[in-house]
C-alpha cells in the first residue's frame, strides 16, 4: 500500500478517535460514558501491541509461554472486589492522583518516596512506550511495503510524527483540568472504544487464518504437530520451566495493579465501585477472547513461512502474502489502537506524576507562591503538556537506540520487572501498618539496582560492546556474579531470574527496615489511615492528628494562589458547614489542614500540598505514642458509635414489633368485648322474657284469663328453648373458632345425610306448608363428619325456611360433582338475600336489615358455625350472587 | 282520657308481656316491631310515653329517640329507654340523646310500671 494513503487513513483514524473523545467530555454525565462496560473495556489497556503483536512471536518460538502475562490478571481478577476496592476508596478519599501519590502518602507524604515511584514508573514505562513506537513503525513499513528503506534523520521517520500526534491527543484530553484527580472521561471512552476495536480486528484476522487460510484448528494441529521441535512448543519443561511459569505469572499479576495506565483506569478513572462486580469477570473473559487464536496463528505463521520472518507480524505477513491488504490494513489499524490507547494513557499518568511528584515539589514551589492564580493553573498546565511531550519523545530516542535490536516481548518484560519493585511497599502497605518510609525507599533502591544488574546491564553491554562476556561469565569472570545466573540459579529465564532476585532482595529489605526503624508519627498517622480504611473514612478529615499554630487566613491564602478566590472560597464555606464551624474561625485546626492538604493534592500532588500548607503553619512535633493514642480513641469512638446505633436500630425495630402485637391485643380485646356483649344481649332476651312473663303468672294468678296465662306459659317455654340453644351455639361456637373442636370423620353417604337433614325440619315445613325437594337422589360417598354436616344442612334449611312464604315456599337441596369435590346447594324461593349483606351473613351475630319484620328466633350464630364446620372440613361455603329470584347458599367438601 | 302509651320492641314474648301489662293500667296501647313503625305511628298519634329498645332491625333505638326529639308535635311526649344494654357508656349515651329514664332488661315488670307512672306524674 502506498505511504500517503497509509498516513491518510491514520489521520482519519485519529480524528475519530479526537471526536469519541470530544463527544464523551461534552456528555460527561451520559450513561454512554459512565457505565461498567466502559469501565471493563478500558481496563483492557492492559493489552497493548506486546499483546497484539508480542504474544505470537512467542508462541511461534517458546510456545505456550505467553499465557502466564494473562494468567496473572485472571487470577487478580476475582481479588479487586476486596483489593482494588480498598485501593479505590482511599484514592478517592484523599483525593490521589497517581500510584506515586498513593505510595508516598501511604509512607507520610513522603516527598522523596513519591519522586522514586515517579522515576521507577518513568524508568518502566520509557521503554514500554518506545515498545509500542517500535511497533507502529515496523507494522507501517511492513503495510507500506518498504521494509528495506532505512530512514536516515528523523524528519523523515513517519514513526516520530505518529509519537508527535499521540501525543498531541494526549495533551488535548489529559490536561482539561488543573486538578489530575478529576476524571478523563474522553479519553477513557476512546480507550474502550479501541479496545473493542482491536480485540474485533484480532478476531477477525484469527478466523481469516484459521478457518480460510487453513482449515479449522484441527488442520493446523496436525501439520504443527509433524514438524520438528513440535513438543517443546506446547510442553512444560520441567521444574525449571513451571518455575519460570510461576514467576511470569506473579510478574504479571502485580502488573496488572501497578502499571501506571492500569492504575490510572482502574483507580483513578474508576466512577462507582459497583463498576467493579462486572469488571471482575469481563476482563478476564476479554483476555481469554484475545487468546483464543494466538497459538494457531503462530503456527500457521509457522507453517506459512518457517523461520524467515519476524514471527511477530505473522499476522499482517499472513493476509499480505495472500494478497488480501484489506485484511492486512484492519490488522493495522487493531495494532495501532492498542498502541494509541497505551500510549496516551500511559504518558498521561507519567506526566501527573512527573508535575506533581518531581517537577513542582522540586522546584516550582516558591514560583508559585509568588503567582497569581490563573497563571498558577496555566504553569501546572503547562509543566503536564511539557512532560506529555517530553515523555514520548525521550521513548521515541529510546526506541531508535535500543529497541530495534529487541523484540518486543522482552521489553515489555523489562518494564514489568522494573515496576515490580513498587509491589513491597504498596501490596504490604495496604495491610501493614509498621511498613515505614525509609524500608520503602531503601527496598525500591535495592530492587532496583538488582534489576539494572541482571537485565539492564546485560543488553546495554551487549549492544555497546557487541559481545556477550559479561552474560557468559559475570562480572570480572566471577561466576556467582554472571547476570543471568546470580549465585548459580541458572534455570531461570532472565526476567524470571530478574524478578526473583529483586523481588526477595526487596521484601527483605522492606521487612528488615520497617521492623528495626521507628516511624515517624505523621507516617503512622496515614499507615492507620490506609490499613483501616474503613473505620476511618468515616472519621474523614479528624483522621489526621495535628498540633500546632495555624490561622485560617494563612491557608486561605495559599488556596486561593491555586484554586482562585471563588473555588478557594466556596471549600471553606462547605468545610465550616460541615463541621459547624463559625465562618469567622480564625484558629485553624487538624480537619482544617488536612482537608486543605486535599484539595490541593488534585492540582499539585500530595507532596507539594503538604510543603505548602506547612509553610503557613507551625506544628508541633507530637511523639508517636501520642498520635496512636488519639487514633486509638478515635477508633473505638467510631466503634462504639457503631455498636450504639446497631443497638437503637434493634430497640426501634423491637418497639415497632411491640406495638403492632399491641395494636393486635387490642384489636382482639374489642373483639372479645363485642362478642360477650352481644352473647349477654342476646342471653338476656329470653330472660327477659322469661321473667316477665312469670312475673305476671305470679302476681296476678287470679284476674288473667286462661287463655292469657296459657300464651305466657307458652312465651316461657319457647325463651327457654331458646336459651338453650343459644348456650349451645356459644360452646359449639367456640370450640370451633379456637381450634378445640376434633372432626370424627368416617365414610358416609352424602345422600342419607342430606335425607336425614330434610327430615329433620320436614314437621316444620309441612306445617307452614313448604315444599322440600331433593334433587339429586344418588348416593355418593365421601368422608366428613355426619354429625357436623348434618349441622350445617339443617342450619343452612331452617334458614332458608325462615325467609320463605308460608304455602308458596318451596326449598331445593342438591348436590353435584365436581374434580376434586361434591358441591351441596340449599336454595329457596324466598325474599332472597340483599347484595350488601353477601359479604356478612357469615359473620357471627350479623342481622340482616331486611329480614322479615316478625324476629326469626336465631341465635345469630348459626351461620358463623356453618362456615367454620365447613372450613373445618377443608371445604368452602358462599352464598350464590346475582340470582333473580331467592337465595342459594352453597359449601364444598373436598373427596380427600 | 286515657293514657296512650307506644310500646317499641322487636321481640314478640316481651311485647306481649309489656301490654297485657299496661292495659291492666288503664294505658291505651300502641306497639311498633321496630323504629320505621314507631314513627309511622307517631305520625297520627301523640303518646305520653315511648317504651323504646335500643337493638332493633332497620331503624334503631336511638335514631327513633332523634327523630322524636325533632318532632315539635312530641315535645311533651317522655321516652324512656328499655333495653338489654348496660354499659355506663350507653347509659350516658342514651341520657344524652335525651331520654327521660333508662331502664335495663331483665327487667322486674311492677318496677317498669311505677317508674313509668312516676315519670307521669
Amino acid at each position: 500500500m502506498n505511504n500517503y494513503s497509509l498516513v491518510l487513513i491514520i489521520i482519519l483514524y485519529l480524528a475519530v478517535l479526537f471526536y469519541i473523545a470530544f463527544f464523551a467530555e461534552r456528555k460527561k454525565k451520559s450513561k454512554w460514558v459512565n457505565n461498567p462496560y466502559v469501565y471493563t473495556l478500558s481496563l483492557a489497556v492492559y493489552c497493548s501491541a506486546w499483546t497484539y503483536y508480542g504474544s505470537i512471536g512467542i508462541a511461534a518460538n517458546s510456545g505456550i509461554d505467553f499465557l502466564p502475562i494473562y494468567l496473572g490478571p485472571v487470577i487478580a481478577a476475582p481479588l479487586w472486589i476486596v483489593l482494588l476496592r480498598k485501593i479505590i476508596r482511599i484514592s478517592k478519599q484523599h483525593k490521589i492522583s497517581s500510584i506515586a501519590d498513593f505510595i508516598s502518602l501511604r509512607y507520610g507524604n513522603h516527598r522523596f518516596l513519591g519522586a522514586l515511584v515517579t522515576l521507577v514508573c518513568l524508568f518502566g514505562t520509557l521503554p514500554y512506550i518506545s515498545l509500542q513506537l517500535k511497533a507502529v513503525s515496523e507494522t507501517f513499513a511492513i503495510i507500506a511495503d518498504e521494509t528495506s528503506y532505512i530512514s536516515t534523520s528523523i524528519l523523515d521517520d513517519s514513526t516520530f510524527y505518529v509519537a508527535l500526534l499521540l501525543a498531541v491527543f494526549a495533551t488535548f484530553f489529559g490536561t482539561q483540568n488543573t486538578d489530575a484527580s478529576e476524571k478523563h472521561k474522553g479519553i477513557i471512552a476512546s480507550v474502550a472504544f479501541e479496545s473493542v476495536l482491536k480485540l474485533l480486528f484480532f478476531l477477525v484476522i484469527g478466523i481469516y487464518i484459521t478457518f480460510y487460510l487453513f482449515d479449522g484448528t484441527t488442520d493446523i494441529y496436525s501439520k504443527i504437530s509433524n514438524t520438528e521441535n513440535f513438543n517443546s512448543l506446547i510442553k512444560l519443561n520441567g521444574i525449571e520451566d513451571s518455575f519460570n511459569w510461576f514467576f511470569m505469572t506473579g510478574l504479571s499479576f502485580i502488573a496488572i495493579f501497578l502499571l501506571p495506565r492500569q492504575f490510572q483506569v482502574s483507580v483513578l478513572e474508576n466512577i462507582r465501585e459497583k463498576h467493579l462486580k462486572k469488571a471482575i469477570w469481563m476482563f478476564p473473559l476479554y483476555l481469554l477472547l484475545f487468546n483464543v487464536f494466538v497459538i494457531f496463528i503462530a503456527w500457521a505463521g509457522k507453517l506459512t513461512f518457517g523461520n524467515a520472518v519476524n514471527a511477530e507480524y505473522y499476522t499482517l505477513l499472513l493476509p499480505l502474502e495472500n494478497g488480501n491488504s484489506f485484511l492486512a490494513t484492519l490488522v493495522f489499524l487493531g495494532g495501532f489502537s492498542a498502541v494509541i490507547s497505551m500510549v496516551v494513557v500511559s504518558t498521561l499518568a507519567l506526566s501527573i506524576m512527573v508535575s506533581n511528584n518531581l517537577i513542582i515539589p522540586y522546584g516550582f514551589l516558591d514560583k508559585f507562591i509568588k503567582n497569581q492564580p490563573e497563571r498558577n493553573s496555566k504553569y501546572i498546565k503547562n509543566i503536564r503538556r511539557i512532560s506529555i511531550f517530553t515523555i514520548i519523545i525521550t521513548a521515541y530516542f529510546f526506541y531508535v537506540s535500543f529497541s530495534r535490536e529487541l523484540s518486543l516481548y522482552s521489553i515489555g518484560l523489562i518494564s514489568f520487572v522494573i515496576i515490580a519493585q513498587l509491589a513491597p511497599s504498596f501490596f504490604i502497605g495496604l495491610y501493614w501498618n509498621r511498613g515505614s518510609s525509609k524500608a520503602a525507599i531503601i527496598g525500591i533502591i535495592v530492587g532496583i539496582l538488582i534489576v539494572l544488574y541482571t537485565l539492564v546491564l546485560p543488553f546495554t553491554v551487549q549492544a555497546y560492546t557487541g559481545s556477550d562476556d559479561f552474560v557468559q561469565y559475570g562480572l570480572r569472570g566471577i561466576s556467582a556474579l554472571k547476570p543471568h545466573a546470580l549465585f548459580g540459579i541458572d534455570f531461570l529465564s532472565p526476567p524470571a531470574h530478574a524478578f526473583f532476585w529483586s523481588m526477595s532482595a526487596n521484601i527483605l529489605c522492606y521487612l528488615i527496615f520497617s521492623l528495626t526503624s521507628k516511624g515517624h508519627y505523621r507516617e503512622r498517622n496515614y499507615a492507620e489511615m490506609f490499613v483501616d480504611i474503613r473505620n476511618f473514612s468515616t472519621l474523614q478529615d479528624s483522621a489526621l492528628v495535628w498540633k500546632g499554630e495555624a490561622y485560617v487566613a494563612d491557608i486561605k491564602n495559599v488556596l486561593v494562589r491555586f484554586l482562585g478566590e471563588t473555588k478557594a472560597n466556596r471549600a471553606l464555606s462547605i468545610f465550616f458547614t460541615k463541621y459547624k464551624l463559625s465562618p469567622d474561625t480564625q484558629i485553624a485546626d487538624a480537619r482544617l489542614i488536612n482537608f486543605s492538604e486535599k484539595l490541593l493534592t488534585g492540582s499539585i500532588g500530595s507532596a507539594s500540598a503538604k510543603i505548602l500548607i506547612a509553610s503557613v503553619v507551625k506544628e508541633e512535633q507530637i511523639s508517636l505514642v501520642e498520635v496512636l493514642k488519639i487514633l486509638e480513641e478515635s477508633k473505638e469512638h467510631i466503634v462504639s458509635n457503631k455498636v450504639l446505633l446497631e443497638k437503637s436500630n434493634e430497640l426501634a425495630e423491637l418497639s415497632s414489633k411491640l406495638k403492632t402485637a399491641n395494636q393486635e391485643l387490642i384489636t382482639k380485646d374489642k373483639q372479645k368485648d363485642e362478642f360477650l356483649d352481644t352473647v349477654a344481649h342476646e342471653l338476656k332476651t329470653p330472660i327477659t322474657g322469661i321473667r316477665a312473663a312469670t312475673e305476671l303468672l305470679m302476681d296476678d294468678i287470679d284476674d288473667m284469663p286462661m287463655e292469657m296465662k296459657q300464651q305466657f306459659l307458652k312465651n316461657i317455654l319457647q325463651d327457654s328453648d331458646r336459651l338453650g340453644r343459644l348456650i349451645n351455639n356459644i360452646l359449639d361456637f367456640e370450640k370451633l373458632e379456637t381450634g378445640r373442636l376434633n372432626l370424627d370423620i368416617e365414610r358416609y353417604d352424602i345422600q342419607n345425610t342430606m335425607k336425614k337433614a330434610m327430615s329433620s325440619i320436614s314437621h316444620i315445613a309441612s306445617k307452614k306448608e313448604i315444599r322440600l325437594i331433593n334433587r339429586n337422589p344418588h348416593s355418593f360417598k365421601l368422608n366428613y363428619d355426619e354429625d357436623r354436616i348434618l349441622q350445617v344442612l339443617t342450619n343452612l334449611l331452617s334458614n332458608a325456611m325462615k325467609f320463605c312464604k308460608e304455602k308458596t315456599g318451596e326449598i331445593t337441596i342438591d348436590y353435584k360433582l365436581g374434580n376434586q369435590f361434591v358441591e351441596i346447594s340449599v336454595s329457596d324461593n324466598g325474599k332472597g338475600i340483599p347484595s350488601e349483606d353477601h359479604d356478612f351473613i357469615f359473620e357471627k351475630f350479623y342481622q340482616s336489615k331486611h329480614q322479615n319484620t316478625i324476629k326469626p328466633h336465631g341465635s345469630g350464630l348459626g351461620l358463623a358455625i356453618t362456615k367454620q364446620i365447613v372450613q373445618k372440613h377443608n371445604g368452602k361455603i358462599w352464598a350464590e350472587k346475582g340470582l333473580k329470584k331467592g337465595a342459594k347458599l352453597v359449601f364444598t367438601l373436598p373427596f380427600e | 282520657m286515657k293514657r296512650k302509651i307506644l310500646i317499641v320492641d322487636d321481640e314478640p314474648n316481651i311485647v306481649m308481656s309489656l301490654e297485657y301489662t299496661f292495659k291492666k293500667q288503664d294505658f291505651e296501647v300502641f306497639i311498633a316491631r321496630d323504629g320505621s313503625e314507631a314513627l309511622e305511628i307517631l305520625e297520627s298519634e301523640v303518646p305520653d310515653v315511648v317504651l323504646l329498645d335500643i337493638m332493633m332491625p332497620n331503624v334503631d333505638g336511638y335514631q327513633t329517640l332523634t327523630q322524636i326529639k325533632n318532632n315539635e308535635k312530641l315535645a311533651d311526649t317522655k321516652v324512656v329507654f328499655l333495653t338489654a344494654k348496660n354499659k355506663a357508656s350507653d347509659i350516658e349515651k342514651g341520657l344524652k340523646l335525651g331520654a327521660d329514664k333508662y331502664l335495663t332488661k331483665p327487667f322486674s315488670v311492677k318496677k317498669i310500671v311505677s317508674e313509668i307512672l312516676e315519670l307521669l306524674n
